[in-house]
């Protein structure tokens, strides 16, 4: 059973949204025409959507809390049939034409639209998984015939591929038990241990009276405790489950749950069945552990690897964290998984020492091997290709004459040309360095506004106490602070992202929705360094911003996920 | 010694004294019985014929749940063994078995000298060899033997 989904969610809200729609959308219309003039007017005409909100404020406290999330939702929903490809630059325009429609979109707000940039996804709980596998074991189970032991190690020979199962089953029987690791007989023979007359173990050659013994219808008999030592080693150690084999000699034959809590302590058998399940989900192409510390949940989600190209699947697990489906990295959106992939190792390789290239050395003119001068005269000699030429004016050193070590020979043609070309060189650079700083800069400054929303968490007791207002009501703060988390994670990535987009039209719209976003992000970031006392008044413009930030992330995203799934975006690299 | 030694290693070291294998001798160490100085005969009618190949073999903590690890101290031509006497072969690795032996196991490796599998090399440039110019590989083999191998 799904724990929650994004489908839900999105009725829920909109649900409660319907209630307070109307006149907010009359409203948001009004602050959006005054938006259009210009920046500073939009941020004094924003304050009057949240009006509404503070005027309901005579109703259950719980509502006005909803009204916001649902004022955000509100926005999302707007901009889900905004249509960037058509051309049109300005976004605002766009949203008018939406603005006048809303009224009589209700049908929509029924059926809410997944945006671009969504992907649908369960999150299962162990307990999900493990009914999930029970369910097919059962099934498969009745088909063939088989006990459930035997269908469970079936079915994880097949990678739980059902279908293939039963074709292959059906095809040939026993050549299908026997890759599986079954013998025929499984249902005769329940597992049990006994004691044998005159035997030797022949892993720890003990041959004593009374020794317990132990063997699967491979007829491999082993003592217990050998038995026993060779599964825990197995399990603990390597941490194999699903496919530990007999300990015999080249058998192939595959230890069942059965036999094996039989042999094994209860903590043992725990372990083996957490390996199990984990296998499960490992041999699935549709389901990922979420890669959160210590979370317990699997995300299952249907797209494909091959379509990673063309969409960023985003999935937000029930520990909050949100993540990329495709490779498990935490959430990365716009940027595609294999850019992603690249930015990170070119950072690793590049960042420090890209800087410290550009501000201590250049290339040789002939050979673009980088060099520093640690000292000496302006006569250089490249190692590599001795091109002998002068550090000051880069041109060559033999046409320098009589004027050695005193360069004065700026206008020289053989100068010009070597620093072009080495002013090349530096552009691509200085295009990574311009990428990454502020790729860095959002990075850091996310972080530094997690230790602002732990402080967000003090403030708002404090407020509590100060303004008398209730604990829902300083919620606000919160839904401040995760808003600015996830658009400057967002933020983070769109220079990811630029760093390899070629330029085109689109781009174009791509940077004025990324300066948007950076410049909303900015001012609700501003906001947190007030002090607490001014922050009970700041309420109402506080919530706007947030809404504001939230609504330019969903658009840009919306903007950029449309393109990629279209393929309009041109990259300067293949995706490879 | 802190453990006294399993009943298994002193079976198995009495096994090898009492009934050796042709062509394969191990013997432990006086003050180390979990160590053996191990000789293997290159097999009849291979490029290693004639030759006698010293090789280490260890018992560790574990074993038999682990296997034995095995090094080659002769210098040998063979795509399966590396310059520092390394071996690839599977039952000393993932297809271990605990009821595997000291004395299958130095049969499997004499067996490996027979059937050189550069399919699966660890020496890649002798397995290289060995696809492209196997006549030339084996007159490799066969000089290095000569050279290498020869009883002390």
């Amino acid at each position: 059973m799904p724990i929650a989904t994004r489908k839900r969610k999105a009725d829920s809200t909109t649900a409660s949204a319907d209630a307070t729609s109307e006149p907010q959308r009359k409203l948001t219309k009004v602050s959006k025409a005054l938006q259009k003039d210009s920046i500073s007017q939009e941020q004094a005409a924003l304050p009057a959507t949240p009006q509404t909100l503070t005027s309901d404020k005579g109703m259950d406290s719980d509502d006005d809390f909803n009204s916001v999330a649902s004022s955000m939702d509100l926005g999302e929903e707007m901009s889900s049939s905004v249509d960037f490809g058509a051309g049109e630059s300005d976004v605002d325009i766009d949203d008018d034409y939406q603005d006048d429609g809303a009224f009589d979109a209700t049908a929509k707000d029924l059926a809410p639209k997944r945006k671009h940039f969504e992907v649908e996804f369960k999150v299962y709980s162990p307990q999900d998984i493990q009914s999930q596998q029970d369910t097919q074991i059962a099934e498969v189970a009745n088909l063939l015939e088989q006990p459930s032991e035997a269908t469970a190690i079936l079915l994880r020979h097949t990678r739980w591929n059902k279908e293939r199962l039963i074709e292959q089953y059906m095809d040939n029987q026993e050549q299908m038990l026997d890759k599986a690791g079954l013998g025929q007989e499984i249902n005769q023979n329940p597992p049990r241990v006994v004691v044998k007359n005159g035997f030797t173990c022949d892993i720890c050659c003990e041959d004593g009276p009374g020794l317990e013994t132990f063997a699967m219808n491979c007829n491999h008999r082993f003592c217990t405790d050998c038995y026993r030592q060779y599964l825990t080693q197995k399990i603990k150690d390597e941490g194999e489950a699903a496919r530990i084999k007999c300990p015999g000699d080249g058998c192939r034959k595959i230890i069942d749950a059965k036999s094996l809590d039989l042999l094994v302590p209860n903590e043992l058998t725990d372990r083996y069945h957490q390996l199990l399940m984990r296998t499960y989900v490992d041999d699935k192409e549709s389901l990922k552990w979420c890669p959160a510390p210590n979370c317990v949940y699997a995300v299952e989600c249907g797209v494909k690897k091959r379509d990673l190209n063309k969409i960023v699947p985003t999935v937000h697990c029930e520990c909050k964290q949100s993540f990329c489906f495709g490779c498990t990295l935490p959430d990365h959106q716009p940027c595609p998984c294999v850019l992603v992939k690249r930015w990170i190792k070119k950072c690793e390789d590049d960042s420090e020492t890209a800087n410290w290239i550009s501000a201590n050395t250049k290339e040789c003119p002939k050979c673009n091997s980088t060099i520093e001068k640690n000292g000496g005269c302006n006569h250089m000699t490249c190692r590599k290709c001795k091109n002998e030429f002068c550090w000051m004016c880069m041109g060559l050193w033999s046409e320098h004459g009589t004027s050695w070590y005193n360069c004065n020979r700026f206008e020289e043609r053989s100068g010009t040309d070597a620093r072009d070309a080495q002013a090349k060189s530096r552009q691509s650079l200085e295009r990574y360095l311009h990428y990454y700083n502020r790729y860095a800069n959002h990075e850091q400054s996310a972080r530094l506004d997690k230790d602002i929303f732990h402080k967000t968490e003090r403030k708002m007791t404090l407020l509590q106490s100060t303004s008398g207002m209730s604990w829902i009501e300083v919620q606000f703060m919160e839904a401040a602070s995760q808003a600015l988390q996830q658009c400057r994670q967002t933020l983070k990535w769109t220079y990811a992202f630029a760093y390899y987009l070629a330029r085109n039209n689109q781009t174009e719209i791509f940077e004025d929705n990324q300066k948007d976003l950076e410049m909303a992000v900015e001012n609700l970031s501003e906001m947190f360094e007030k002090p607490t006392d001014q922050l009970a008044g700041l309420k109402v413009e506080m919530m706007d911003k947030t809404t504001y930030c939230m609504r330019r992330r969903v658009i840009l995203l919306d903007d950029t996920a449309k393109n990629l799934k279209e393929e309009t975006w041109k990259f300067n690299v293949e995706l490879r | 010694m802190t453990t006294p030694l399993p009943k298994r290693i002193i079976k198995e070291t009495e096994r090898l004294q009492s009934e050796p294998v042709p062509g394969i001798s191990a013997v432990p160490h006086d003050d180390n019985a979990r160590y053996f100085d191990v000789n293997v005969e290159g097999p009849g009618g291979s490029c290693y014929e004639g030759g006698v190949f010293s090789l280490e073999l260890f018992l560790p903590d574990d074993y038999p749940m682990c296997p034995p690890r095995i090094r080659f101290l002769t210098r040998i031509y063979h795509p399966n063994i590396d310059r520092l006497g390394r071996i690839c072969l599977d039952v000393l690795k993932n297809n271990w078995s605990p009821a595997l032996q000291i004395r299958t196991i130095l049969l499997s490796i004499q067996a490996l000298l027979g059937a050189p599998n550069p399919e699966d090399p660890l020496n890649e440039a002798v397995a290289k060899q060995w696809k492209e110019n196997q006549a030339e590989a084996i007159k490799t083999a066969r000089e290095w033997t000569e050279k290498f191998a020869q009883k002390k």
